[in-house]
């Protein structure tokens, strides 16, 4: 299909780009950057001396992430075609390097930063865009194999060798990988009852995991009870707090009083909490629905892509986004026992900001080859 | 090629929407826990966040004074510390838990326990010493706050501590006039409402509430610092040497009811009312410990009765003089003894008065002519005319616990009976109600209420409130009252009380002696009651003698008390 001459169809199609998921891309970007104001401007002007010291290097973030991201929304999807290999290389070396005393940066007991020059990033950001690009590669060469016994199997153990090394320092992240792999295997292939079990083994990994390693051992007990499991669920109830006092209808923007440095980590993880309190249960149900949107744009993106390859891409992103989305607000509602999940979009961050503008990027660049007489849904 | 990409376009679609869908349910789910947290939760969490949020320092208000009628000062306050910890502030809990432990002479464990609590302020210790509290802070430990506070100080520790009562760890008025008086003595505590971040520094322009504490109002009292001082002295000199369970004196004025003094010795140190005193410190530590406390802080004055003897015959001869049963010069003969139904009672003078006027008989203070006036007045009339006396009721002293007579019921009341209540036996009444009904009597027949309060006033002295007790009602005629103080001024100057006589002082008065129950113990209460000047009673002065060693009879002992007392204040109130 792709010898198709592209000259003679670009004559006869109309023209066809996303600006429904581009505005909710926006839109949720400045109110992102609106709530992230709020909940650090008083730490950071008690740390820093800069009310704006966040949200300074927030937006100093999404300007880099911008260039990129109008790149890859011009540049045709299809070229990214040739950079698995090297771009899946590039990732699992950095992953690796970060492990390595004196070359990754400690924050919050685990090595996950990697300082080139000035400029610090997670490697396992990068790992999540570098796994969609590879699958959606993978699914396209294998699709005709894919109802074949154990395709799925040998698939996945691609991911592994990365997954692993991810794991060893950032459970969540290395969760959430392996979450989009699965998720695009089970869009691609016509199985459901391998990804039962799929599933099934993942959750009882998880589970052991979770039960085995000390530290994560305390997280449980600080999930069930988070009032008395002292310092590992103060976290966890400060967040409560925060929600809990924001009622219904919240507090009114910058009313938020959790945010004065009771809620750690109130710009980034637990951002949400301070959205929910200032805004009350109305804004955190806004938010939700955004993402809602969001993802429904992505399907629709996904259903029409001009090819697999596109299609894939699409499907994993939407995987990326809806799994933070989830995770994130289960654990601030402390309905899962706490990892650290970042709030897509919203959230401070500038690595994770960073790519997933990139992602979105690839998305519209997908929107972009739609032809328009095969939109359907 | 075409076909194959098509059919996987169609299962692709359906399985991109299982995902689609599984994203939504799960966001219903978490919205579900959202709305749970929001609306079942929120005012769980929304108080434990004020709670960590908000802190609330107390700004306590001092207490008012409690002063003399002349303005002395009985009761007062001092600057104290509270010691709190926040525990956000905290830098190094083991040495806050070390440090606080022992300058405060605490337990590590409730020092580490409130320490350890995530709260914004939690109190550690109040009433802490200037000394200490500096030394505490000297030690600059982060997280440990000094509030000032006020702690009550009774400069005179012993003097009227009965009437004072003390205050507790929160101020509020414990016993005596400090109780009675509380909501006006108290004021009203501010507080500072400030918002905090979790280091605990105050959170700028969020709103702070201040409210500013009202200093309560000062209590002035008809009480009189120089003749309580009197008063005390004598009561201890006199428990000293009769060697006596415990010595009471009342002086009132029985004009308007104002109690000048009121001493209920051995007295308890104010200034720490939970230490038994010598009398009872045999019991410190032990579980009857409180029990003892209690009887140490008892008014004896107020809250206990006992037969009040022959003082009473003062209410059986104003009985048969307002009915005019008797005149003063009618002739009567004592045996020393007499038969009332098949008993004989017998007179302290077991010998006989023998020939005597109604007038002598008094000043004999003759048991037999007394059960004469009551056996001619009768049980019914006598009943009646206690009630019209008041000696049936509480007289309303603005002093806690005060007890209720112990009386016959009318309809039990027995020749035998009538007999004893005629010469004050087989009831009893509290010091102050026999006082009370002897003041109404002899001041004309106004009915007076006993009291210490007199007015609340404010810093400034500016009177705020003033307590009023009018006389109630006319108990007797006035021409019964002057008949009586003429009679009552005689039992002095020529009868059984002629110890308290003082050479240029007209004095009037009436002994007692009234053995206790069981009569078995030999045990005896002592009193004299006198009162100055004979012709308008100025002052009304009783001393009661428990249980004194070696001579018992109130005309020998308690009438001289009552005469030293006399010779120190009357020249004083002349002034």
């Amino acid at each position: 299909m792709r010898e198709k001459t592209p000259k003679a169809k670009k004559t006869h199609a109309t023209k066809y780009f996303d600006y429904n998921l581009l505005f909710i891309l926006i839109f949720i970007i400045c109110f992102g950057l609106v709530m992230l104001y709020s909940s650090s401007s008083y730490t950071a002007s008690s740390k820093f001396g800069d009310s704006a010291y966040y949200l300074k290097r927030q937006v100093r973030a999404i300007l880099i992430g911008v260039v990129p991201m109008i790149a890859l929304t011009l540049i045709d999807y299809r070229f990214w075609k040739k950079w698995g290999v090297f771009a899946y290389l590039v990732s699992f070396g950095l992953c690796v390097a970060v492990m390595i005393p004196g070359v990754g940066t400690s924050s919050h007991g685990s090595a996950r930063w990697l300082a080139i020059g000035p400029i610090s990033f997670q490697p396992s950001e990068l790992c999540k865009i570098t796994m969609i690009l590879v699958y959606a590669i993978l699914l396209e060469l294998t699709s005709k194999k894919l109802n074949q016994k154990w395709s799925e199997i040998k698939l996945l153990a691609v991911c592994l060798p990365v997954v692993g090394v991810v794991a060893a320092s950032n459970l969540s992240t290395a969760i959430i990988i392996a979450g989009i792999v699965v998720g695009m295997l089970f869009v691609a292939s016509p199985k459901y009852k391998d990804f039962l079990v799929i599933g099934l083994i993942g959750i009882a990994g998880i589970l052991l995991f979770i039960f085995t390693v000390g530290y994560r051992g305390d997280r449980v007990s600080a999930w069930l009870h988070p009032e008395t499991a002292g310092d590992k669920g103060y976290q966890t109830l400060m967040g409560l707090y925060a929600i809990g006092s924001g009622g219904i209808f919240g507090k009114g923007l910058g009313g938020s009083l959790q945010k004065m440095g009771h809620v750690p980590e109130s710009q980034n993880d637990m951002i949400f909490t301070i959205i929910c309190e200032e805004l009350g249960l109305f804004g955190g149900i806004c938010v939700i629905l955004l993402y809602i949107l969001m993802i429904w744009r992505m399907m629709v993106i996904a259903n029409n892509a001009r090819d697999m390859f596109g299609s894939m891409l699409v499907v994993g992103v939407m995987v990326h986004i809806s799994l933070q989305v989830i995770l994130n607000i289960a654990v601030v509602t402390n309905s899962i026992p706490n990892t650290g999940v970042t709030l897509p979009f919203i959230s401070y961050g500038g690595t994770s900001i960073m790519f997933l503008m990139m992602e979105m990027g690839l998305v519209l660049s997908v929107s972009r080859g739609i032809k328009l007489e095969d939109v359907d849904g | 090629m075409r076909f194959f990409v098509e059919k996987c376009r169609i299962y692709q679609k359906k399985k991109l929407f299982v995902v689609f869908m599984g994203v939504v349910i799960l966001a219903v789910i978490l919205l579900g826990r959202l709305i749970y947290l929001t609306t079942a939760k929120s005012e769980y969490y929304s108080s434990l966040a004020t709670d960590l949020q908000q802190r609330e320092r107390r700004l306590p208000a001092a207490r008012g004074e409690i002063l003399d009628r002349n303005g002395i000062v009985l009761a007062t306050n001092t600057s104290v510390y509270t010691i709190s910890v926040i525990h956000n502030q905290i830098q190094d809990p083991e040495q806050v838990i070390e440090v606080l432990s022992r300058e405060l002479n605490l337990s590590e464990d409730a020092v580490r326990k409130r320490v350890e609590k995530v709260s914004s302020i939690e109190k550690i210790k109040g009433n802490v010493d200037r000394e200490v509290s500096e030394r505490i802070l000297a030690y600059g430990l982060s997280g440990v706050k000094v509030d000032e506070d006020y702690r009550r100080i009774y400069p005179y520790h012993e003097l009227a501590s009965k009437v004072l009562g003390f205050t507790g760890g929160d101020h509020q008025g414990i016993l005596g006039l400090e109780s009675k008086y509380d909501e006006y003595l108290k004021g009203t505590d501010g507080t500072i409402l400030t918002y905090t971040d979790a280091r605990g520094i105050e959170v700028n322009g969020k709103e702070e509430q201040r409210i500013e504490p009202v200093t309560g109002d000062s209590l002035v009292t008809s009480l009189d610092y120089n003749i309580q001082t009197y008063c005390m002295q004598a009561a201890q000199k006199t428990y000293l040497q009769k060697e006596a369970d415990g010595v009471e004196i009342i002086a009132m004025n029985p004009q308007n009811g104002e109690i000048i003094a009121m001493v209920d010795y051995p007295e308890y140190d104010l200034c720490s009312p939970f230490t038994l005193t010598e009398q009872y410190s045999q019991y410190a530590g032990t579980e009857e410990e409180e029990t003892y406390r209690n009887y140490m802080w008892r008014n004896w004055c107020v809250s206990d009765t006992y037969e009040p003897g022959s003082i009473f015959k003062i209410v059986t001869t104003s009985i048969a003089l307002e009915e005019d049963l008797v005149s003063l010069e009618e002739g009567f003969y004592c045996p020393g003894y007499i038969v009332v139904e098949d008993r004989r009672i017998r007179c302290h003078k077991t010998n006989g008065h023998g020939s005597e006027t109604f007038t002598t008989a008094l000043y004999n203070s003759c048991n037999p002519v007394f059960i004469d006036l009551g056996m001619r007045i009768g049980a019914q009339r006598f009943y009646d005319y206690m009630g019209q006396f008041g000696l049936l009721e509480k007289t309303g002293v603005d002093l806690p616990g005060e007890a209720a007579t112990i009386m016959h019921k009318p309809e039990n009341i027995g020749p035998v009976e009538l007999a004893t209540i005629s010469f004050g036996q087989s009831f009893q009444v509290s010091p102050i109600r026999l006082m009370t009904t002897v003041s109404g009597l002899l001041n004309g027949g106004n009915e007076v209420t006993p009291h210490v309060g007199v007015k609340m006033v404010d810093e400034n002295g500016e009177t705020t409130r003033s307590f009023s007790y009018e006389s109630k009602e006319t108990i007797c005629s006035e021409e019964t009252g002057e008949t009586l103080r003429s009679l009552l001024q005689g039992v002095v100057e020529e009868g059984g009380g002629n110890k308290a006589y003082i050479e240029g002082f007209e004095i009037g008065g009436k002994t007692a002696t009234s053995q206790t129950l069981p009569r078995s113990e030999n045990k005896y209460i002592s009193a004299f009651l006198g009162f100055a000047p004979a012709d308008d009673p100025q002052i009304l002065l009783m001393v009661i003698i428990r249980n004194p060693k070696g001579a018992y009879y109130g005309g020998t002992i308690a009438a001289p008390v009552a005469r030293e007392i006399f010779e120190n204040i009357l020249p004083y109130l002349d002034n």
